[in-house]
């Protein structure tokens, strides 16, 4: 495949792998932000491949893991609403609530749809107007700009049955926030290219010189990665701290402008509550006073709901990368991926369910030699 | 709300109880959800050693001799795709679950379920496409029925079929004769089915149309009998769930652990692209005329040459091996070297977020 099969060939992964060996004099800390990039990590066995030479710690970047409680709750209220026509990307719909989780509320009558675009949303909204469709836009800068233009969309076409219930997160003050806990250990950051496509990586030049860490945008496909892990460890080890871009192929300094404009027109920056993690100031995007008439909250008078969060889940610290999943106690016995106790283990982009789902037999020696 | 259970700063995350008291939609995708749907909800009931073997079908003995029984109901959306519609599939679905037991398909049968409103234009396009199906496999429909329901109580059209086949007593396959020593191979390009379904249903467009691969498999069978005989171990059809589901119930039935080599699995580029584009694995696709044969490796050269005689097992290949080790477990060596586990997913397949 044109533009894949490149960035999976084995014998040049392993050839910078070996590369990233030589170049090491000691054991980095590197974080990849996104969940996507856990995935390839952990699913291909790059840590396996980098043994000692690289410690990658998985980031907080699955926009399913980070949603908050309480959306969640508010999303399962809305869905179960006779008149509403609840849409969303097909992640979230096991990702568990309070009480149970989209698909329970879809076996029990509510109208749950998936949809790959926000735009088949506010499609389904033009084309059932006796309903209230609303879409959960939910993700990081990469769903932003799609998210955005279906709610500017519905505002040009006047379409008054299309709301969204906005939980947005955005990647450069979790980072921060990250740099900031006396308890880091990252040294340097893979940053998450597809974030990037949008909004370019002038945000991240600030915090690789303030916070003196290295930040490579990178792509998602193994060659990607070790590419970019090269590149951090390069600079580690020169000790240079700028910002670099492995994913050349799809992201420029200053992104692509009609999206970020978008987004911008759109959404302002709040402050956001992230699971596992906690409030973290503006570090959401919601949506403009000029647009709160596609706010579901507003539309269906949800208010502050306040959700306690018992837990023997530790997803803030998987989150964080304060703890790798084997680490948990829970991990595959109390909770798997059809008893999840938290989204990471539910996620197709969150560490838990990689490490379950790739990962779990690592030490099985291969009985093939072929 | 437990003090020890918390990290000092706080962090936490919600325990879910959810429990699950209606059927989800999940419990149909041939995953570990159907399978607790089956242990907690029907076999209680209608446990009996037959039944209890949970194949694709099931072998009783009358009057002396031995027949193959299995049933399949098809509720696809939409009911015409590419590469074949409801009627064919619904024919080849069931007798394939006959040919995988060893037997040869002697007859079917039919039940209708139709939603008032159907267009007849569509039915008679649907029986007939069934009809040339059962003709072009030798195999005659001998019996069926018909049920039509008010609008909106059903999805145009379900069709339940019911194959029987007899038995040779040569080539006996079954999901738990896996051995270590076996070789894993697959009769041809996987996917297909289940991304021809999606693509219509999500409007994707790719610049080479995806035609489902419905088949009848018999013709597949024959031939590999005729070449290996008693030495097949197991056949299966890897349909809902795909060949990553078929081979964790081989590996947990036969008490076998598999390994997959991910360079030698033969994926369609579009097939390929369209999984990319939606975040699914091909592994997990539904695939209709596509089987998965187990037998000792010695034998896997003659087993090939058979299946690749034949237009539809033109691009047969062994895409791994039976272990000893990890039994119940299928592991992937991937294509840089590392290795992966290729579990049963627990319920259907969900597009990602990005």
């Amino acid at each position: 495949m044109k533009y894949l099969s490149e960035y999976r060939d084995g014998g040049l992964a392993r050839r910078i792998v070996s590369q990233i060996r030589n170049l090491a004099t000691r054991r980095w800390v590197l974080m990849e932000v996104c969940g996507g990039q856990t995935h390839t990590i952990v699913k291909q066995g790059l840590d396996e491949l980098l043994g000692d030479a690289v410690e990658m710690i998985h980031g907080p970047g699955c926009p399913v893991c980070v949603t908050p409680l309480e959306q969640i709750d508010k999303a399962l209220l809305l869905a179960a609403r006779p008149e509403v026509i609840f849409t969303s990307f097909g992640d979230m719909l096991r990702v568990p609530g309070s009480e149970c989780d989209l698909l329970q509320v879809r076996a029990r009558g509510g109208a749950v749809r998936i949809v790959y675009s926000p735009l088949d949303a506010l499609e389904l909204a033009i084309a059932n107007p006796d309903k209230q469709v609303v879409f959960f836009a939910v993700g990081f800068e990469t769903t932003a700009p799609a998210n955005a233009m279906a709610v500017w969309q519905a505002r040009e076409l006047g379409v008054r049955n299309f709301t969204v219930l906005v939980s947005h997160v955005t990647v450069p003050p979790a980072m921060i926030a990250l740099l900031q806990d006396p308890d880091n250990r990252v040294q340097g950051f893979l940053a998450a290219g597809h974030v990037c496509t949008g909004m370019g990586w002038t945000e991240y030049d600030p915090l690789a010189a303030g916070f003196k860490v290295p930040i490579v945008v990178t792509g998602f496909e193994p060659v990607d990665i070790l590419e970019g892990i090269y590149l951090a460890v390069k600079q580690l080890e020169e000790g240079r701290f700028e910002v670099e871009n492995q994913y050349v192929r799809a992201v420029t300094r200053l992104g692509t402008v009609p999206a970020r404009t978008v987004v911008e027109q759109v959404f302002q920056l709040v402050d956001r509550k992230w699971r596992g993690i906690g409030e973290i100031p503006a570090s959401g995007l919601g949506l403009r006073e000029a647009f709160a008439d596609f706010d579901a909250e507003r539309r269906f008078n949800l208010g502050t709901m306040v959700v306690d969060e018992p837990a023997e889940c530790q997803a803030g610290a998987v989150l964080r990368g304060q703890l790798k999943p084997r680490q948990c106690g829970a991990f595959g016995t109390r909770c798997t991926p059809e008893h999840p106790l938290g989204a990471p283990m539910v996620s197709s982009e969150g560490a838990c369910a990689a490490y379950h789902n790739y990962g779990r037999y690592r030490a099985v020696e291969m009985a093939v030699t072929a | 709300m437990s003090a020890t259970l918390r990290l000092a700063d706080g962090i936490s995350c919600p325990v879910s109880t959810v429990p699950v008291d209606r059927v989800q939609l999940g419990h149909g995708s041939g995953g570990k959800q159907s399978a607790a749907m089956l242990r907690d909800h029907f076999l209680p009931h209608l446990s009996n050693p037959v039944l209890d073997q949970l194949g694709d079908g099931a072998v009783v003995t009358v009057h002396g001799g031995e027949i193959a029984v299995s049933t399949d109901t098809f509720v696809v959306t939409p009911v015409e795709f590419p590469g074949g519609d409801i009627g064919s599939l619904a024919v080849h679905g069931t007798l394939n679950d006959i040919a995988m037991m060893g037997a040869v398909p002697r007859f079917i049968t039919a039940g209708f379920v139709i939603e008032e409103g159907l267009d007849f234009g569509l039915l008679d396009r649907v029986i007939r496409s069934m009809a040339e199906a059962a003709r072009a496999a030798g195999v005659p429909l001998i019996t069926g029925d018909t049920k039509v329901v008010e609008r909106g109580k059903a999805d145009k059209l379900y069709i339940n079929t019911t194959g029987i086949g007899t038995l040779d007593g040569v080539c006996r396959p079954a999901p738990d004769k896996a051995q270590a020593g076996d070789a894993v191979i697959v009769s041809g390009p996987i996917g297909s089915h289940g991304m021809a379904i999606m693509a219509v249903r999500e409007g994707l467009a790719f610049d080479a149309e995806i035609v489902s691969d419905s088949a009848a498999l018999f013709p597949l069978v024959e031939r590999l009998a005729r070449e290996c005989g008693r030495d097949v171990h197991v056949l299966r059809d890897p349909t809902r769930g795909g060949v990553a589901s078929s081979l964790n119930e081989i590996a947990a039935a036969s008490g076998v652990g598999i390994v997959l080599t991910e360079t030698e699995i033969p994926v369609p580029e579009p097939v390929g692209a369209a999984c990319e584009m939606l975040g699914l694995d091909p592994l997990y696709v539904a695939n209709e005329g596509v089987m998965l044969v187990i037998l000792p490796e010695r034998l896997a050269d003659a087993a090939l040459a058979a299946l690749r005689s034949l237009p539809l097992g033109a691009s047969a290949v062994q895409i791994g091996r039976v272990v000893p080790d990890h039994p119940g477990m299928v592991i992937m060596r991937t294509a840089l070297g590392g290795s992966r586990v290729v579990d049963m997913l627990p319920g259907d397949q969900l597009p990602r977020i990005c």
